[in-house]
């Protein structure tokens, strides 16, 4: 239980910083950044084997941001877990600043590519994961989508050749919030039977409520079934934890934070602040 | 000030109400790329493709093989380089017309950073045969550019900066392709720019003159390929010296055109600007990047300066 409130209070810790964040840069894509969250506080906080000071220990497990536009999000965790600083994350998409509005793995220790343009992460990964299988390594390399991003042909290519090499070292995991840039998943370019499809493709798929961080932790902790590649499909809300934006594509960017400031800060604040 | 995209959304939708082979594929972008206007008026010629930039290019190839007029939308980044052998390969390899129009060119994406710039597209672009590239560098230039990319049939490259920009060109100013636009006319060097570096090259024609009395002439090349070698040649051969300027790597893009044409007529001097060779290693506003690439009136002026003492 202990460790149950652990964990919560990183994720209200890292929604408070998000929002901060944003509103300090005027910038960034809140939705799918706080859709986020349980799934990088489980991984970050709980499971990957890391050190921040040591960024880059090599039987460390490996995590690539593939939905590169949820930097904002991971950078807030990078930041709490001490892989960046408290300057490095105020910079966030100003002018001179460090981070951009996607994963720049160069400036972002903790993180195993740069991403931005959806579709490439899983192939790194299976990349990743081939090299740990020749080095007989036991880390294991975990990689994040995006449920739009996954609309990309190329997330299926690797998805198919992750499971023709056996990859049980790779665990790809799908922010499902339902919503991209422009819509509803299922309005833009319909995904469902969705399921099915990673199943299909030969990968163990485990469904779980992805704000739930007790399910996320136990479906991150079991191994995966021999020989398979594992995606661990997260329902999620986008915009989780500020009422207005919870579902609403019109928060995939956060052009209109400066508006509703006072409104988001209200609903993440810490009692502690 | 003005703003190309916007320029492009209610030109596209004005000309789809004269045209009804005219359908718009657009990739999870519409509100970036302000094609949304046409989607509220045309839906059933609107498709919404997701995010699948090569999926949607070879649609678009199927549709222009049915004979509609495709327009393709996203970032460049993602149709120049994402979906590049499928405009070379099912598009511009069979001749389709298709137009591919982009937006965020060169650093305009500003802090969403490199994954999204496109500094590499014109080279790209206009190494392809049968492709047309044009890169309008304001709201009246675009506007002139669609009507011009309609009137022919094969595939079109249209390069849009995302970035607000003042409006230069009147409707006095005439577009061709293929085609330079005389901005001014001077003795002493010349100007050339591409895309939104119009207004860039007029502000320095003009403290050329304020300041130093020196005459300067501006030639837009919105009309990447093909390119206007006679009016290159014509303006070099009085001036004897060239500066290019343009939002975009110093490799492959304007700069590359017209040293190609200095070589080959033999005479003149040339210098290049744009962004030497590298992925920003900053982070910051559009604004502020085109500063630390010494993209601005007053960066650029001072390379002229010094490029006119040698
Ligand atoms: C190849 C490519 N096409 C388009 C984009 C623009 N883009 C950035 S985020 C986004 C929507 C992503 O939706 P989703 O993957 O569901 O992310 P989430 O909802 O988790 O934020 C789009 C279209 C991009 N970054 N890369």
């Amino acid at each position: 239980m202990r460790e149950f409130e652990r964990l919560e209070n990183i994720t209200k810790e890292a929604r408070y910083l998000i929002i901060k964040t944003l509103i300090d840069s005027g910038m960034g894509h809140p939705g799918g950044s706080l859709s986020s969250v349980e799934i990088l506080t489980a991984l970050f906080f709980k499971i990957m084997n890391i050190n921040p000071e040591d960024p880059g220990l090599n039987d460390r497990d490996r995590f690539i941001m593939s939905k590169g536009h949820g930097c904002l999000g991971l950078s807030t965790i990078l930041n709490l877990r001490g892989f960046l600083s408290d300057k490095e994350l105020a910079s966030f998409r100003k002018n001179g600043g460090s981070l951009s509005a996607h994963v720049d793995m160069k400036k972002m220790p903790g993180v195993d590519m740069s991403t931005g343009s959806l579709g490439h992460g899983l192939s790194v990964g299976v990349g990743r994961a081939l090299s740990a299988k020749i080095n007989k390594q036991n880390h294991k390399v975990y990689v994040l989508m995006g449920d739009g991003e996954t609309q990309e042909g190329s997330i299926w290519e690797a998805a198919m050749s992750a499971a023709h090499y056996n990859l049980d070292n790779l665990v790809g995991i799908v922010d499902r919030n339902k919503v991209q840039q422009c819509g509803n998943t299922e309005e833009i370019m319909s995904l469902e039977p969705y399921f099915d499809k990673w199943t299909a493709f030969n990968w163990d798929v485990k469904e779980i409520d992805g704000h739930d961080i007790n399910q996320v932790v136990s479906a991150l902790s079991q191994d995966n079934q021999e020989s398979k590649p594992k995606l661990i499909l997260c329902n999620t809300v986008k915009g989780k934890g500020v009422s207005f934006m919870e579902g609403d594509n019109k928060w995939h960017g956060g052009g209109a934070i400066k508006e509703f400031a006072k409104e988001a800060m209200q609903e993440v604040k810490l009692e502690s602040k | 000030m003005g703003n190309i995209r916007k320029s492009y959304g209610s030109n596209i939708t004005t000309l789809g109400s004269t045209n009804d082979k005219i359908v718009l594929l657009e990739g999870d972008l519409a509100d970036s790329t302000m094609s949304d206007l046409f989607e509220a008026k045309f839906p059933d010629r609107h498709f919404q493709i997701g995010i699948a930039e090569q999926n949607m290019v070879g649609i678009a190839a199927g549709l222009a093989l049915e004979g509609k007029i495709p327009f393709v939308n996203s970032f460049a980044a993602f149709i120049a380089m994402r979906a590049c052998e499928q405009v070379r390969t099912d598009i511009a390899y069979p001749n389709l017309n298709v137009k591919l129009v982009v937006s965020h060119a060169g650093l305009s994406a500003g802090s969403a950073g490199p994954s999204h710039h496109s500094i590499e597209d014109i080279g790209i672009m206009r190494s392809i045969p049968n492709m047309t590239v044009l890169c309008p560098g304001d709201e009246e230039e675009m506007k002139q550019v669609l009507e011009a990319s309609i009137a022919i049939d094969g595939p079109v490259y249209i390069r849009m900066s995302a970035m607000d920009c003042p409006n230069i060109y009147t409707s006095k100013n005439k577009f061709n392709i293929g085609k330079a636009t005389i901005l001014r006319e001077g003795s002493d060097i010349t100007l050339v720019s591409t895309g939104t570096m119009m207004n860039e090259a007029m502000q320095v024609s003009d403290l050329l003159d304020k300041q130093h009395g020196i005459s300067s002439e501006v030639l837009q090349m919105a009309s990447i390929k093909p390119f206007d070698i006679d009016s290159i040649s014509h303006s070099i051969r009085r001036t004897g010296k060239i500066v290019t300027i343009e939002e975009h790597n110093i490799i492959g893009g304007l700069g590359s055109a017209v040293s190609e044409v200095v070589a080959e007529i033999g005479t003149g001097k040339i210098i290049r600007i744009g962004i030497n060779d590298h992925f920003t290693d900053t982070v910051g506003t559009p604004e502020f990047l085109l500063e630390h690439e010494f993209l601005t009136t007053n960066a650029i002026l001072k390379k002229v300066l010094k490029f006119l003492e040698t």
